[in-house]
């Protein structure tokens, strides 16, 4: 390995395009491309940037809008420090579980411990630094645990999230992604996942159920108004998390190249189907358009379009952006027969746009993979496999990490804590005076 | 003396302050509340869950005057206050005892 990294150093040093034939005959048919791309750099950086200005600020502001006055630092609380314990563990050990060789289809080695061996040089078969790449990813796995704190808002204790945030990114997500990205089993099947739709969204939305069952309802559940406190947070919130999206998905392309502007443009046109078709059906069914909804609807849409975004044309867009609204809102809708307490609907808009969006992707792809519409039905039979597993193994897992920490140390702050408000209760602090 | 307390919609508190100055009203208290009358309250729909909000912001008035006053400022509340549909709110007149001037010691119908 060390020899290999000298010898792709000497590449810029010397320059030889005799030396380059032969390291292209040696090395290079090894490790992919060795150059460095400044703009397929200079594009995934800003990506990451992008991806993390969807959590902080985008997605604290967006939950924290909609949670009820006493808690909204608690709420933003937990998006800030799921990307400050996702980012240490992710350098520690969580990138090499994703990324490392593959073992047995379902972890990757050690190999890259403590980010030993993730430098400069170009990541296999890009020309972006292996550095770029992590950090890119790091910001994906940081999101997702944030995500899952909508699910467990108003009630969870900072310090069990915090455990929690440790253990699911570890045990959860970087397995998962593994499986899918990291040359693990779903990615040899032949599974489609452009940007995350099951690793992400399914895995985040899957988890917020499991979580909202183990923690159970909050206090007041069904008889007091839990009626959003700022619903202008949670519009900037979904503005910025739209904005940021483009790093999300088109920065998934991995390069500044044509599959990034075809996603770019899905992202865009499926987000506003998306706002579209959660509006029409909610006015359709409750009299009135509302403003929550359509920054759920924008979510939704998001969601939907992030496994297929580069895989898709734009009218497919429009018809996969479009169901995500609709399907999205009906299952925030129904929630209230099963009774669950999903505070901030994660389950609803992650895991059923996560869910419609892989499907979607085994129908309408047509840019470098075939779905059904383009004649190749097996695809949907492999998304629904990547589906199943990922509820499966998210849901399951979930579980048995919140049931241990209950048993351990409580999940739940006491019911006093709890009326008082988690602001005050867990962080001594009040949002507004 | 009279105390009238007026519970009017917010968006009315402008026109009524104005017509009560014209009136030639000395001075008033400005209060941000809550109730229900006949209006009832009303409907919030956030994600598909309806909320009753029972009680709906008002704004309430309170007047001391003095007694050849009232009618006048009866009069000026109500056509301020009206739009005609319902929740306009209400207008209510007690007597009032006594009253002080805090700085002067002043006491009765020179104190207002």
């Amino acid at each position: 390995m060390g020899d290999k990294k000298m010898l792709i150093m000497n590449i810029s040093i010397l320059s030889s395009a005799l030396l380059l034939q032969f390291l292209a005959g040696t090395v290079m048919a090894d490790e992919g491309s060795t150059a460095i791309s400044a703009g397929d750099t200079g594009w995934l950086l800003t990506s990451s940037a992008l991806v993390l200005a969807m959590i902080i600020p985008g997605l604290a502001l967006f939950y924290g809008g909609m949670v009820r006055d006493k808690n909204v630092l608690s709420t933003m609380m937990y998006s800030f420090i799921s990307v400050c314990m996702v980012s240490v563990v992710w350098v520690l050990w969580g990138y090499t579980i994703a990324f490392g060789t593959d073992v047995g289809g379902i972890v990757g080695s050690f190999e890259f411990l403590g980010s030993a061996g993730v430098g400069p040089e170009a990541f296999p078969g890009t020309a972006v630094p292996h550095l770029a790449f992590m950090v890119f990813q790091l910001m994906f796995a940081a999101i997702t645990v944030a995500l899952i704190s909508g699910a467990i808002a108003e009630r969870m204790k900072f310090m069990g999230y915090v455990l929690f945030a440790v253990l699911w990114v570890t045990l959860i997500y970087a397995p998962l992604a593994h499986w899918v990205w990291g040359g693990g089993w779903l990615g040899e099947l032949g599974a489609l996942d452009f940007a995350g739709g099951t690793v992400v969204h399914i895995s985040s939305g899957v988890a917020a159920l499991a979580a909202a069952l183990v923690l159970g309802k909050r206090h007041g559940f069904g008889s007091e108004k839990m009626a959003p406190h700022n619903l202008p947070f949670t519009v900037v919130g979904a503005s910025l998390l739209w904005v940021g999206w483009f790093g999300f998905n088109a920065g998934s392309a991995l390069a500044a190249d044509g599959v990034a502007a075809g996603a770019f443009v899905a992202t865009q046109v499926a987000t506003s189907a998306g706002v579209l078709g959660w509006l029409v059906v909610e006015w359709m069914k409750s009299g009135k358009p509302t403003v929550l909804g359509g920054a759920s609807g924008a979510i939704a849409g998001l969601v939907a379009i992030t496994p297929a975004a580069g895989f898709v044309g734009p009218i497919a867009s429009i018809l996969i952006g479009f169901g995500a609204g609709v399907f999205c809102y009906l299952a925030v809708v129904w929630k209230a027969k099963f009774g669950y307490d999903d505070a901030l609907d994660v389950l609803a808009i992650h895991g059923i746009g996560g869910t419609w969006g892989a499907i979607a992707t085994g129908l309408f792809a047509s840019v470098g993979a075939t779905g059904l519409f383009f004649g190749n039905p097996g695809q949907v039979l492999i998304q629904a496999v990547g589906v199943g597993a990922t509820w499966v193994f998210s849901f399951v897992g979930t579980f048995i990490i919140l049931k241990v920490l209950d048993m351990v140390m409580g999940l739940r702050v006491g019911r006093d804590e709890e009326i008082v408000g988690l602001d005050l209760s867990e962080h001594s602090e009040r949002a507004y005076t | 003396m009279k105390l009238v307390t007026a519970i009017i919609k917010p968006f009315k508190l402008d026109e009524v302050k104005d017509a009560l100055t014209e009136a030639g009203i000395q001075g008033m208290t400005v209060s941000e509340v809550k109730g229900f009358g006949r209006q009832k309250g009303h409907k919030e729909t956030y994600r598909g869950t309806e909320y009753q909000i029972d009680f709906v912001p008002k704004v309430k008035i309170e007047l001391a005057v003095a007694d050849s006053m009232e009618e006048k400022v009866m009069e000026t509340l109500r056509t301020a206050a009206k739009t005609g549909s319902i929740g306009d709110g209400k207008i209510f007149v007690s007597d009032l005892n006594s009253v002080i001037r805090i700085r002067t010691g002043e006491t009765g119908e020179g104190a207002l």
